[in-house]
């Protein structure tokens, strides 16, 4: 026999013990502040407005179901040896992100430290624009929709194949575009952190 | 006489929520239709990067998660609800009050989906899995909870039982656990509270227990109510089926840290996490050894019931998916696994091969009894079935295998990223194929339901049968 009071309760102490020790222990007790690092750097630095943008960019595309942002420690994996990150990502390298990016999925690379892996802004605007240009095979989509088609010759011009729009026709990048760029490009977790309070 | 009173009763109880009931069940089956070709457009995308590329509203990002949030809370949370509201005044024999208040709440729902799938696919998601929903939608659909919430304790107050039946032990704890983890969750995430790696940790708390303190709660109330009532037997044993009860109320809640083994969270919340997955074998094998013994000598009756055959599938499905689950939060499996098309089928197999078809065989036994009328056509069942049961055993196995596949080679630095994305190809254009067949089960799943609905089933008399019943028990459908 169980009474409907023991119910209500039970399952009350239930899900507050796990709300306990899954929200609030990592909400008290998980790193929220910067580090200050050996060279006076406060890390993780703080987004250009610019890069900033740029992350809701890549929020609002979804680019986080196929993308994780973190890295797999030495013994775990094999993100090391495919140069994914120069370390294996820690609590600190999320400090003050909201939301964090950690991602579920790896349909394309980590991309946790790709703006060391590929600095070049022309390259990541050519793949954003058709990622076949850059590299055939892939399943990630195109982001047309973040370039503009413009009459005559634009020095912000992406430098495209013959063929792949009309003559004459230029094709620049939005602000959008530059802004999302300027994210991945400040995507970088540096290896000089060496931990955070919480290892 | 006893008899005549009891179908009165019934009569009373049901009518008494016959409104809100078909309200949520109906509008779940128009966000299941919705969200099938969301699905399918992701899924086509996945091996057709160009099709449907030229516009933001239809890039993969937006579409998926579309997809996840129209069947999350459009089809699953809303057919979960309707099985509720119908199941709780069966079980305290209370009629229930409120009616007028809970159709407002079934049309304030659909509105708040239809918004947020809105927002997603134009660009105001939150990127948080299963949290996608900006704040406001997210109140507004608490606030309608309460409300299902409230009329459900109401009738639970007024029971006029003495024994509390296994079935509502789950809605009762449903009632508790859904508000507090949807408000907890999102007022941490989206309002501020929360930020980095602990913000991670409440998101995987939150989206591990939304399917098991909400949807498997749900489900498994469905299969212990019809599956009595159409073999006209009672559970097998009550001791296990409370043992199975409090093992999932304990262990599930602290299931969910797996979904970051491997990942920049503190070591101890993943192990915990693994250790609870573990644990979950012990009300999984309660219920799967309970389903089976009930079963014993009725299973001639698959042959012919309609709902017991979509909740047997189901609970086999359970029983299959839970020991997966654990076995793939141990960090060995997680190792290979994770990040690839693997957890996908997993997903899919526990809200699909469990979940839906669970609350498939909920309708099939529920809205004759609503609507007064029988199932139009034993053919479209029939499509519906062998449609669903084969789609999800299609996709599952593309998935997993797929998965698998991609996992290894990614461990393996040799092999160069582009050559993982080719090698899951066929497997993704398997799993396109695979929902093509469950879109198909859908539609004639949505015929059948609307010529109920409508009217233009036969009235109640014979129930419709897929096969010539062998022996005559009970005469539930
Ligand atoms: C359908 C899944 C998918 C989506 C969505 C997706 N990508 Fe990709 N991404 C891939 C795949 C696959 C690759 C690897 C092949 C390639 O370079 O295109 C990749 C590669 C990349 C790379 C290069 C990584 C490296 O190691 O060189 C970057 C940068 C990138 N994606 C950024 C993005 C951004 C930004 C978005 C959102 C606007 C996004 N991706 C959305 C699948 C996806």
């Amino acid at each position: 026999m169980i009474e409907p009071r023991t119910l209500l309760l039970g399952a009350l102490a239930t899900v507050c013990f796990s709300l306990t020790g899954y929200v609030l222990v990592p909400a008290l007790g998980v790193e929220t502040t910067p580090i200050t690092l050996e060279n006076g750097r406060a890390y993780p630095p703080v987004l250009s407005e610019q890069a900033a943008q740029g992350r809701e960019v890549y929020r609002d595309l979804g680019c986080v179901y196929c993308h994780s942002q973190q890295v797999r420690p030495e013994t775990f994996g094999a993100d090391l040896d495919r140069g994914w990150g120069r370390r294996g990502s820690l609590p600190v390298d999320y400090v003050g992100q909201q939301p964090p990016l950690l991602g579920t999925m790896r349909t394309g690379p980590d991309l946790a430290d790709i703006g060391t892996r590929q600095p070049s802004e022309t390259w990541h605007l050519l793949h954003l624009y058709d990622p076949q240009l850059t590299s055939p095979g892939s399943n990630m989509p195109p982001f047309r929709f973040l370039f503009d088609e413009v009459e005559g010759h634009d020095e912000r011009a992406l430098t495209l194949p013959e063929g792949t729009v009309a003559n004459g026709v230029s094709v620049v990048p939005t602000a959008r575009a530059s802004a999302l760029v300027a994210y991945l490009q400040a995507l970088q977790q540096p290896p000089d952190v060496t931990g955070s309070s919480d290892e | 006489m006893a008899e005549l009173e009891h179908a009165q009763l019934l009569a009373k109880l049901d009518g008494s929520c016959r409104r809100p009931v078909l309200l949520f069940l109906i509008s779940a089956v128009v966000w299941l239709l919705v969200g099938s070709t969301l699905a399918l457009i992701a899924s086509i995308k996945l091996h057709a990067p160009e099709f449907l590329a030229n516009d933001a509203w239809l890039t993969f990002g937006r579409m998926r998660t579309a997809h996840l949030n129209s069947v999350a809370y459009g089809w699953a949370a809303m057919a979960a609800v309707g099985v509720l509201l119908w199941l709780v005044p069966r079980l305290t024999r209370a009629p229930l009050r409120g009616t007028r208040l809970l159709e407002g709440a079934a049309w304030a729902w659909n509105g708040l989906v239809a918004a947020g799938v809105v927002a997603i696919l134009t660009g105001y998601s939150t990127s948080v899995e299963w949290l996608e929903f900006p704040l406001p939608i997210a109140m507004g659909l608490t606030v309608c909870f309460a409300v299902v919430a409230g009329a459900g304790l109401d009738a639970l107050h007024r029971r006029q039982v003495d024994h509390i039946y296994v079935s509502l032990w789950y809605l009762t704890a449903v009632m508790v656990w859904f508000p507090v983890l949807y408000l907890t969750a999102n007022i941490g995430i989206h309002g501020g509270l929360l930020s980095g790696v602990a913000q991670a940790m409440t998101n995987w708390w939150f989206a591990h227990n939304v399917l098991g303190l909400f949807v498997t709660p749900i489900a498994l109330a469905t299969l212990y109510y019809v599956l009595p009532k159409v073999i006209g037997r009672p559970i097998h044993s009550y001791y296990l089926s409370l043992v199975g009860f409090w093992a999932l109320a304990l262990f599930y809640n602290w299931a969910g840290l797996h979904h970051l083994v491997g990942g920049p969270v503190p070591m101890w919340a993943v192990t915990v996490g693994i250790v609870a997955s573990m644990m979950m074998l012990i009300p999984v094998t309660t219920v799967a050894f309970n389903q089976h013994m009930t079963m014993r000598g009725h299973f001639h009756l698959l042959r012919s019931s309609p709902s017991l055959r979509f909740v047997v599938f189901a609970g086999m499905s359970y029983a299959v998916v839970s020991a997966q689950g654990s076995f793939e939060a141990l960090r060995g499996m997680s190792e290979v696994v994770h990040f690839t098309q693997y957890t996908v089928g997993h997903a899919h197999l526990g809200m699909y091969g469990f979940f839906s078809m669970m609350m498939f065989g909920g309708y099939y036994f529920i809205l004759p009894r609503l609507t007064g009328r029988e199932w139009p056509s034993a053919t479209l069942i029939r499509v519906h079935f062998w449609c669903s049961a084969f789609g999800i055993a299609v996709y599952f196995l593309a998935l997993t295998a797929g998965g698998v596949q991609q996992g290894l080679l990614l461990l393996d630095p040799g092999v160069p990223f582009l050559d993982v994305v080719q090698a899951t190809l066929p497997w993704l254009q398997a799993r396109s194929w695979a929902g093509l067949a469950l879109t198909v089960a859908h539609i004639a799943f949505a015929i059948s339901v609307a010529q109920m609905v409508l009217g233009l089933a036969p009235a109640r008399g014979t129930p419709t049968l897929l096969a010539q019943r062998v022996t005559s028990q009970g005469g539930a459908a």
